[in-house]
């Protein structure tokens, strides 16, 4: 590794990766557009965008997987019209992607040095375990790692599999990290490592382009923000300039209103729609959860993945068994022992997983939406497809799902499409409680903002909603009450005077939050 | 009909024309009695096996308990003296509980319907082995039932029974599978089971339900087998059915993760299977390589498919991107 410290020190000024003029078009479309970037050693580059914007062309072809049209790419001072996958790897430049690449049934220093693992003299060419583990021990510690290199990959938290990625991206001596949304399945907590990783990639000399919807995560990290619109550039942010709204504005070449959007004050609370006495979830058996979700509110439900916040809605929904309490819908005593019974009782679930559990990607966005209110799409049991696509066409207009017509497939449709279609599924019935997890994960900020307003809409007209989220922003800005759980446990309840990122994190990691006044929330 | 469907019409078609050319007693009245009665059982037996596999399940039982139905109900008529009509209500109603069984192992208990089945398979033949003591159901001389001999393997205005039988229950499950509430849910369970439950579907009723319906038929065809047979030893009667009637799903299409395929078509993959059998019979090809030819049509069958679909998809994006270089640009 001593390479390192003399071309940090002969480069520090000249950019270690650099783009110019780089254009690539795919059949009718113009993906990027004379875009110039630089990079400098130890540089961390905030790239952010709407999907759509040119991002992940920009990817490919760092990563060498496209050519671009024109324009040149320059690493390290070597210019290249293209690069290919062996040069992309063989001038430093790594990949941490959204979608973990690891074995999850290996352990951790297996997929460190998978395909590269030191072997053992003699014809069986077997591993040699002890040089591998010593091999593996200074690249955990320099991302700071708090688990073991025997641990199977299984049982880490998605951010130390990030962080184990990031350390097989080190083994390859990186000397730029593409970090490509990572941080948008994690939690708070686990967020907060990540980045302090990436603060210790700096200082080795390191560069980082860190891809994120997570604006404000862009806005803590960053040394500069690029900002790409439309396979341009929209503009480029020194430090002192980034902020929220100026990468917004770039983004989306406007402002957005979306976070005014969120409640007004003094909305009156109306009555208690949904409530969970001692209600014991698989994720934690040993302890109870209390929780009232009212009419006409948006109750945000915080906390850290783990938490037991997805174990709740299921059991809610129906997925899971309750395992002791009873919950209340509307004062009657419940007795949901499928989802078929909740959706039956008016409680609707818009899951984590939209491709797995959100929608059949190979059905129609029709056949999707009639999906849970078949019969009442049918004449004695043969379902009418003319009145399918009466309701699908309402919700399709309604909710402005984009997509050529109601019959196309759901699998082709963008991520905020495909979470409409969710949503427009419920929203053909009539909800009284609509639980909503992680409800923007993945879309871009444009569809987000549709997204919030929906469920502004549902409040408004009676609807319990509970929406549980890892994003902080989406939690402050969109909650009219978040409840925060911790452990197992709801750790507290804020109003919306006591909101901050700081109380949801004490409550997060069950610490007391600071309140405005004595009398506020927390229990 | 699907282009799929009439791809496969096509090559029953061009296969009934080459034999013909080679042997014109293809198309006598005779052999296309024959072959159509073949047809209509095992047609029977694969819809029901159809049902199974759209869920992405699989029944791989079916010949074991043709063998154990049809004894029985041979048992029943001719040596217990019952009258028919009960016998057969009673055959389908065994049927109809095994299948349930099966579907409630398989959705209650989380059994994968390969083991739960493949025990079927090896424990239905052995226990109709058992009743017979290994020896053979038959009918004593001179015993005859004229109305359940009418309508299992006589013949109207040329056109066996049994293939009536067959074009009415093709229609009825058409309707079922193509048309109908539990049909739309069999498809999405087969497509993509966790996001059906997670629309409110009660999957596990409904898979139970498509066992069932596979216990049925089979039990069905197995009294159609018996009564053609009329005399079962349980030790070879039925089988490799099982494999015959995934053969023919597969041959019209159905895919065996489940969500795919179409009525129409698992009854051409039939006749397809049948024709085979028929070609080797009539060419005089040694009937040893009978499944040898079966093997190699599925084969290729699959193999083209699977290439066209390729194919198509590859032109619908290149399609697409023409589109778009015309109209506006996308997103």
């Amino acid at each position: 590794m001593n390479y390192s410290e003399t071309s940090f020190a002969q480069s520090t000024t000249a950019p270690f990766l650099s783009l110019e003029a780089v254009r690539k078009t795919y059949p009718g479309v113009v993906a990027l557009d004379g875009f110039s970037m630089e990079v400098r050693p130890g540089e961390v580059i905030g790239l952010v965008g709407e999907n759509g914007a040119g991002k992940s062309t920009l990817m490919k072809i760092l990563g060498g997987v496209t050519r671009p049209d024109s324009g040149t790419v320059t690493v390290d001072g070597v210019a290249h019209e293209g690069l290919t996958v062996e040069g992309s790897i063989g001038s430093g430049i790594a990949f941490v992607h959204q979608e973990l690449n690891l074995f999850e049934n290996l352990d951790v220093a297996a997929n460190i040095f998978f395909g590269r693992e030191p072997l053992k003299a003699g014809p069986l060419r077997l591993v040699d375990r002890a040089k591998l583990r010593e091999m593996v021990a200074p690249l955990l510690k320099r991302v700071g790692a708090n688990f073991s290199a025997d641990a199977p990959v299984a049982s880490l938290s998605l951010a130390q599999q990030q962080m184990v990625e990031i350390a097989k991206a080190l083994s390859i001596r990186a000397r730029l990290v593409i970090l490509d949304e990572p941080t948008s399945s994690l939690p708070i907590a686990e967020t907060e490592k990540l980045l302090d990783v990436i603060k210790g990639l700096k200082a080795e000399g390191i560069s980082v382009i860190f891809i994120s919807h997570r604006l404000h995560e862009v806005e803590r990290v960053a040394d500069r923000v690029v900002v790409l619109r439309d396979g341009m550039l929209a503009g480029t942010l020194p430090k002192d300039q980034i902020n929220h709204d100026q990468m917004v504005k770039l983004m989306i070449g406007r402002m957005l209103k979306e976070r005014e959007k969120a409640s007004e004050a003094g909305r009156a609370p109306g009555r208690v729609a949904l409530s969970a006495d001692a209600v014991r979830t698989s994720a934690y058996p040993d302890r109870p959860v209390d929780l009232e979700v009212r009419r006409g509110e948006i109750l945000g439900l915080a906390g850290l993945v783990g938490s037991g916040r997805t174990e709740l809605a299921r059991v809610l929904f129906g997925i899971d068994e309750r395992l002791g309490g009873s919950v209340t819908l509307e004062g009657k005593t419940l007795n949901v022992r499928s989802a078929a019974d909740a959706v039956a009782s008016g409680i609707f679930l818009v899951p984590e997983d939209r491709k797995l559990t959100g929608i059949l990607l190979d059905l129609s966005i029709a056949e999707n939406i009639s999906l849970p209110n078949l019969p009442a799409h049918a004449k004695r049991s043969l379902v009418s497809t003319g009145a399918e696509i009466a309701t699908a066409e309402k919700q399709k207009k309604d909710l402005g799902i984009k997509a050529p017509s109601v019959l196309t497939r759901t699998g082709t449709l963008s991520g905020g499409n495909q979470q409409k279609v969710v949503l427009a599924k419920w929203l053909a019935m009539n909800p009284k409680v609509m639980i909503l997890d992680e409800p923007t994960r993945g879309i871009d900020i444009g569809a987000k903002a549709e997204i919030y307003g929906l469920m502004r809409a549902l409040a408004d007209a009676g609807v319990a909603v509970l929406m549980i989220s890892s994003d902080m922003e989406e939690v402050i800005g969109v909650s009219d009450r978040i409840a925060v759980m911790h452990e197992g446990q709801i750790s507290g309840i804020l109003d919306r005077d006591d909101f901050s990122q700081e109380n949801v994190l004490l409550l997060a990691v069950g610490k007391k939050p600071k309140l405005a006044h004595a009398a506020g929330g927390a229990q | 009909m699907s282009k799929k469907d009439l791809g496969l019409l096509v090559l029953i078609l061009v296969v009934g024309a080459v034999v013909t050319a080679i042997n014109p007693r293809f198309l006598s009245t005779i052999n296309l009695a024959n072959t159509s009665n073949l047809v209509a059982l095992f047609g029977i037996l694969s819809i029901g096996q159809a049902f199974v596999i759209i869920t992405g399940g699989i029944e791989l039982s079916v010949g074991s308990l043709v063998a154990l139905l049809g004894t029985l109900f041979i048992d029943f008529i001719a040596v217990r003296e019952m009258d028919w009509p009960l016998a057969f209500v009673l055959i389908i109603v065994l049927g109809a509980i095994i299948g349930f069984v099966h579907g409630w192992l398989i959705t209650r208990l989380k059994l994968q319907p390969f083991v739960v089945t493949l025990c079927g398979l090896l424990i239905y033949r052995g226990v109709a082995r058992f009743y017979t003591a290994d020896g053979t159901a038959g009918f004593a001389f001179g015993q005859n039932f004229p109305t359940l001999e009418y309508l299992t393997a006589g013949r109207s205005g040329g056109l066996p029974n049994s293939f009536i039988a067959l074009i009415v229950i093709a229609i009825v499950m058409w309707v079922v599978l193509h048309r109908s509430v539990f049909g739309r849910y069999l498809y999405a369970i087969g497509k993509n089971e966790e996001a059906a439950k997670y629309s409110g579907i009660r999957t596990g009723r409904v898979v139970i339900a498509a066992y069932v319906i596979c216990g049925v038929l089979t039990a069905l065809s197995a009294i159609y087998f018996a009564m053609y047979t009329r005399s079962i030893s349980p030790a070879s009667h039925g089988q490799f059915y099982e494999l015959y009637a995934i053969a023919a799903a597969v041959l019209g299409g159905f895919s065996l993760r489940g969500g795919e395929g179409s009525l129409v078509g698992v009854i051409l993959g039939t006749v397809l299977l049948q024709e085979l059998q028929n070609l080797v019979n009539l060419l005089g090809i040694p009937s040893s390589l009978n499944f040898a030819v079966m093997g190699g049509v599925i084969l290729i069958g699959v193999l083209v498919d699977q290439q066209w679909g390729v194919f198509r998809a590859r032109r619908r994006m290149i399609e697409a991107a023409r589109r778009d270089v015309a109209g506006a640009p996308a997103e």
